[in-house]
């Protein structure tokens, strides 16, 4: 009776992976289908994307999107696709992952790799809190919210990661919310087109973990306090993007040119066999 | 520049490390990613300048966790990949060998074995690390570690531990000491040609069946890389033949854990190298590895002029262990004598082989090895 329905993007998704493992009114979907659109509107060839995550709720995305992908250890996901940029730099690396992932255990792995400028694009869907675990507090928790481990609220300062990746030295960085769909989509599509290090921060209704502790039961809830407290401020200081109850600064930060890694290294490297030649 | 003519062949007089950089080289080690530390530091000195000779990668990270982690992705992107450090780096290392045993990737681990625990010696010989190198992941699997007792043999088992890590899919160790990295020897390098280089099996039939977990009747899954056309997925997880995560089937675990186990295990015979000297009519036998296996051999040869009917089991492989030459030699011997750098590691595996003849352990600890008249007398007291 009915004809069976086919999704638009269905080669962009491992159907055997589907259902995926996230709560209702999460936000990791918009994440990955927001990427999606971007690598269909640009028509990437994906036989050559590699899709890296950590550990985490977002971290099961490298499983579901249809390209090769790798689900690494706990934050190490940058280390592993530094790895597979430097051999194989005709790839494009992709690495999604969460914040507790990419900022706690995988911290030095995140600076370190932006420092160098390898042409990595690093999402991070930040949730403010350690999801899969049943909602601890991480380097993202605002100052008082209540998490499993900040039962009297939390008294350590967060990361402004959008900052953090400005100084580390992301060649492209940028922070928007699963509300700003289209802004988003076209940011994904930006730093597919760039070259060196680019960072993406989205900010992600958890209303199941997080917000329901913290005056937020339902990601409608969530997505209302997004669309509330954003304020668009392109290329404004990275430093002062605040994430705060009344006002979220969204929009890009940094878009700068600068060579890759692995460009340098593979110039070098073609240098080095050159002079080898005239000998 | 061919990569042939670049390639050192002859006889070279270099330390233990330049050996290993030129052996890794030589097997085809196109990607090293390390982090300085003693004694291990050479190795990444020197392929830091040989790497780009031949278009491979050196990249120094910044730390051993990411070292691990940057040359597992770089062996499921093509390269054949290794990674050099001592007993700090290899104990951060360890999660992610457990990662590489779990995706099955072929890749190099190098530990020049200091004193220990903690920051211990880092410029003194141990042998402390040959249990973490089978244990120190957590979970059960099976595991390559070889330990070479020369500078001829850092060549030549580097070139081993990349042959037998690209046939198992298991990361394989090289588990050399502070001696032997930094004694000074001479190597003799058959021409390229000459040296048995083995590649990963790859994948035969269409991309869109492919099951990067499916095993061949050796248990070994054919590899596929990153870039190909193949679109695969792998995970630490617990997974099936296609990758996929399989957290809550015993089934699955059961089945992956135990072909992890014994891919290796059941392949010991193939695996297994050991050197035996004198062991044939041998009363006391003495089971050596490393630079300690040159005092022990040297101690036989001493023992046979007095008049004792001694015996060197030397072991190249320490992991598969290799049982059955151990019960072999505790079979005819009336004594066995086993000296080791460290507070009784690879001596409770002889103990396990050995079946009841009694087992002497020498151990010597925050020092030189052990002097061959240190091993003698050992000798001395059982025959």
């Amino acid at each position: 009776m009915f004809e069976k329905e086919v999704h638009p993007f269905s080669n962009y998704l491992r159907s055997a992976m589907i259902p995926h493992i996230w709560c209702p009114g999460c936000g990791n979907g918009i994440v990955v289908n927001c990427f999606i659109h971007a690598l269909d509107e640009l028509q990437k060839d994906l036989d050559k994307l590699v899709v890296i995550s950590g550990i985490g709720c977002i971290g099961r995305t490298a499983g579901y999107i249809n390209a090769d992908s790798f689900h690494t250890t706990h934050g190490r996901a940058i280390a592993f696709a530094t790895g597979v940029k430097l051999a194989n730099p005709e790839l494009e690396v992709a690495v999604i992952s969460g914040d507790g992932d990419l900022f706690a255990i995988g911290g030095n792995h995140f600076i370190h790799a932006a420092r160098r400028n390898i042409g990595i694009k690093v999402i991070c869907a930040n949730n403010f809190n350690y999801g899969m675990t049943g909602g601890q507090q991480g380097p993202t928790t605002p100052i008082e919210a209540l998490t499993t481990t900040t039962p009297y609220g939390n008294i350590e300062l967060p990361f402004n990661l959008v900052h953090l990746a400005a100084a580390s030295g992301a060649t492209y960085v940028a922070r928007w919310t699963t509300l700003h769909v289209r802004r988003l989509t076209q940011s994904f599509k930006r730093m597919l087109q760039k070259e060196g290090f680019c960072f993406i921060e989205v900010i992600t209704p958890c209303p199941e973990i997080f917000g329901r502790r913290n005056k937020m039961k339902t990601g409608l809830e969530m997505m209302e306090w997004f669309r509330r407290a954003s304020v668009v401020e392109n290329f404004s200081d990275p430093a002062k993007a605040e994430i705060m109850p009344e006002k979220i600064v969204v929009g890009e930060f940094v878009n700068v040119e600068k060579v890759s890694y692995e460009k340098l290294l593979h110039e070098k490297i073609a240098k080095i066999n050159e002079k080898r030649m005239k000998w | 520049m061919s990569e042939k003519r670049a390639l050192l062949t002859g006889a070279h007089f270099m330390n233990g490390d330049v050996a290993c950089a030129e052996g890794a080289i030589a097997a085809g080690c196109r990607f090293f990613a390390g982090y300085p530390i003693t004694p291990a530091t050479e190795i990444a000195e020197h392929l830091s300048e040989r790497m780009p000779e031949f278009g491979g990668i050196y990249i120094q990270m910044e730390d051993e966790i990411a070292s691990i982690a940057a040359v597992i992705g770089a062996s499921y992107a093509g390269l054949k990949a290794m990674t050099a450090t001592s007993g700090p780096g290899f104990s951060l290392m360890q999660e992610n060998i457990g990662l590489a045993v779990m995706t099955e990737t072929p890749c190099v681990i190098v530990d020049i074995m200091r004193g220990g625990p903690s920051t211990g010696q880092p410029t003194l010989p141990g042998q402390q690390d040959v249990m973490q190198a089978k244990w120190g992941s957590h979970g059960d699997y099976g595991i390559i570690a070889l330990a070479p007792s020369s500078v001829q043999e850092m060549f030549d088992l580097t070139i081993e531990a990349f042959n037998l890590s690209e046939t198992y899919r298991v990361p394989t160790l090289l588990m050399a000491d502070e001696v032997v990295a930094h004694m000074w020897e001479r190597v003799v390098i058959p021409s390229s040609s000459k040296i048995k280089i083995v590649n990963r099996k790859r994948p035969h039939g269409s991309p869109n069946k492919y099951m990067p977990f499916m095993p061949d009747d050796d248990m070994v899954p054919p590899i596929a890389c990153f870039g190909e056309g193949y679109r695969f997925h792998a995970t630490g997880l617990t997974h099936d033949e296609h990758g996929y995560p399989k957290t809550q089937s015993s089934e699955v675990q059961s089945k992956l854990v135990r072909r992890l186990c014994e891919k290796v295990s059941k392949s010991s015979d193939k695996i297994i190298r050991i050197e035996e000297v004198m062991l044939e009519d041998a009363e006391v036998a003495v089971v050596a590895y490393g630079i300690v296996a040159r005092s022990a051999l040297s101690a036989v040869r001493r023992a046979r002029k007095a008049g004792i009917k001694a015996g060197l089991l030397r072991l190249i492989t320490l992991w598969p262990f290799p049982e059955a030459h151990v019960a072999k030699a505790a079979q005819q011997a009336k004594a066995m004598v086993v000296p080791e750098m460290n507070c009784g590691q690879m001596v409770r595996e002889v103990e396990r082989a050995a079946k009841g003849t009694p087992v002497n352990f020498v151990s010597k600890l925050g020092e030189d090895p052990h002097t061959p008249m240190e091993i003698l007398e050992a000798m001395r007291r059982n025959s």
